[in-house]
């Protein structure tokens, strides 16, 4: 299968801050990979670099087969950005914002048209097309960001942090939305910090941490990798050890010959937090 | 032809934009050229002559030119300083196939319209005050020309500039001392040789003599005509470089 994005040693350093370390990536044709990654790991660098806005301080990218230094038209035509911030004129409507982008995008005036009509039922927002972008919710602000990312048509979509600040309705909605894009045939890069964002969407994952990829291969795998079965004992009522075993019984013959003085303990399946506490002991969220 | 259609897209959003509050946009622009106007032109300049003119034939040209160049400056700047910092929408512009020259154009254009709107305002009210001025089409040429130049200006210093408190320092330290000093309340010629050779190389002296000059049916100030040439070409020059550097 082609790879829409590859990477090779990517580095991106502001300073003395090693943003992106010796980044090597590759997101197949086709699928949801995600991104995941504590704040500060740099994934938003990664989609800055990857979508033309900053240029790298080292090593080759190219995106949906085009170098990115010297095909950068190209790129910028198969690409669809929705950034981590609200990026929409908020004193125009979602209509007026959409007009904005096909425009910027070269879509002629019938296409326009007709893309914007399309787009706007494909997510349900057409009755708050005249709305003022300061007036919607913020579950219909990211769709609006979406459709405005989609009126040409890209064959790969990136998505820094779609469902931060959403409800819980309305973040799988969303990703029910991610789902239909990606079954029309759209390939998707999104980054999230929530882990069961990344196990119940994604095809692949990859964990970022101190701008470096710790891991990559779809949810199953990674947690088979450390071990399916994960056994939490609180020490001294204060320290939460991780074990990690391959099967229930493995663990629980663990927790029968565990210390009289170690009382709490859970008994429970894997998930990718696990992943990336074995990886980096850290929690996903510590600083 | 993607350019043209890229630049109208450009200014397009801003068009809308400014269509929402353009009443206030505009009355907010003319307070304070009114104010000079009033206080300078028809208070203390009455009876004072500059040279054989008096002065408020002399100081009208002067306060069109510096209400075209602090509105054309501020209706750029403030706008894609908006774009960048509070709505983020700069960046979907950079994102996309729009090159940098049409970007830069584009976003000076709402300053063009902004500035030509507010001077040609101030023109009117300084037309019904001093009948002796001229209509001439030279005269809105030079004004034009004098916007555009200006807008390119606020487009550069909202692309290098980072912060709000920044543009805000920018405006109270350079803008507001410049529409004083270029030759716009008082003629150059009473001034030292040294101050006078500073001001030369400021766009809003050369913008205040051309106007001038075309609406007092003066002696064309070619020199002035190339010096704003090269402010507008340096100013644009220094755009497409901050734009290539907004990528790091
Ligand atoms: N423009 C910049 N100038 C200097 N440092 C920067 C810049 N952008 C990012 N950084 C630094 O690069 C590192 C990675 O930041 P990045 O925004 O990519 O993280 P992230 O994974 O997206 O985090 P979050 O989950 O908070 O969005 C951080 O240490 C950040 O401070
Ligand atoms: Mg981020």
């Amino acid at each position: 299968m082609q790879d829409y994005i590859y990477t090779e040693n990517l580095c991106k350093n502001y300073g003395s801050v090693k943003a992106i370390n010796n980044l090597n990536l590759n997101v197949r044709a086709g699928e949801i990979f995600g991104f995941l990654g504590p704040n500060g790991a740099g994934k938003t660098t990664t989609i800055r670099v990857l979508t033309t806005l900053t240029r790298p301080t080292s090593g080759y990218v190219s995106v949906g087969g085009y170098d990115i230094r010297d095909e950068i038209d190209k790129v910028k035509k198969v690409i669809g950005v929705v950034q981590q911030h609200l990026s929409l004129d908020r004193d125009l409507t979602v209509r007026e914002n959409m007009e904005f982008h096909a425009r910027i995008q070269h879509l002629s005036s019938s296409k326009r048209k007709q893309r914007i009509t399309e787009l706007l039922e494909y997510v349900e927002l057409t009755e708050y097309a005249d709305k003022m972008i300061d007036m919607l919710s913020g579950g219909m602000k990211k769709k609006a960001s979406i459709v405005c990312s989609l009126l040409h048509e890209p064959k790969l979509l990136f998505l820094d942090e779609p469902t931060v600040g959403l409800d819980a309705q309305a973040r799988r909605r969303l990703w029910d939305l991610v789902r239909r894009l990606n079954k029309d045939g759209t390939t998707i890069f999104l980054t999230t910090h929530y882990i069961e964002e990344a196990e119940v969407l994604c095809d692949r994952v990859g964990i970022m941490h101190h701008g470096q990829l710790i891991a990559v291969d779809d949810p199953a795998n990674l947690r088979e990798k450390v071990g399916s079965i994960v056994v939490e004992t609180l020490v001294d009522n204060k320290d939460t050890h991780y074990q990690f075993f391959a099967n229930r019984e493995v663990a629980t013959n663990y927790v029968k010959r565990l210390p009289s003085e170690v009382k709490t303990v859970i008994i429970r399946e894997s998930n990718l937090e696990d992943v990336f506490i074995e990886q980096t002991g850290e929690k996903v969220g510590d600083p | 032809m993607t350019t043209l259609g890229d630049i109208y897209s450009v200014f397009w959003v801003d068009l809308r934009n400014m269509r929402r509050h353009w009443k206030a946009t505009i009355a907010t622009s003319l307070v304070l050229p009114l104010l000079y106007l009033v206080a300078f032109g028809y208070g203390l300049g009455r009876g004072v002559n500059v040279g054989d003119l008096d002065y408020l034939s002399f100081v009208i040209p002067g306060i069109v030119g510096l209400t075209a160049f602090s509105t054309s400056f501020n209706g750029a700047a403030s706008k894609l300083h908006v774009d960048k910092f509070f709505y983020k929408s700069f960046d979907e512009l950079l994102m996309s196939p729009v090159r940098s020259h049409s970007i830069i154009i584009g976003k000076s254009l709402i300053g063009v319209v902004r500035g030509s709107i507010s001077a040609i305002a101030i023109y009117l009210v300084g037309l019904i005050l001093a009948p002796t001025l001229l209509i001439s089409p030279i005269f809105f040429l030079m004004l034009l020309l004098s916007c555009f130049v200006f807008s390119l200006f606020g487009v550069l210093i909202a692309l290098v500039v980072h912060t709000h408190h920044g543009m805000g320092n920018f405006t109270t330290l350079v803008i507001l001392p410049m529409t004083f000093l270029c030759g716009t309340f008082f003629s150059l010629d009473q001034l030292p040789a040294v101050a006078k050779a500073v001001l030369y190389f400021l766009p809003l002296t050369h913008s205040a003599n051309l106007l001038r000059a075309t609406v007092l049916g003066l002696s064309f100030p070619w020199l002035s005509f190339v010096g704003l040439l090269i402010f507008g070409v340096a100013f644009f020059i220094g755009c497409m470089v901050a734009l290539k550097r907004s990528s790091v």
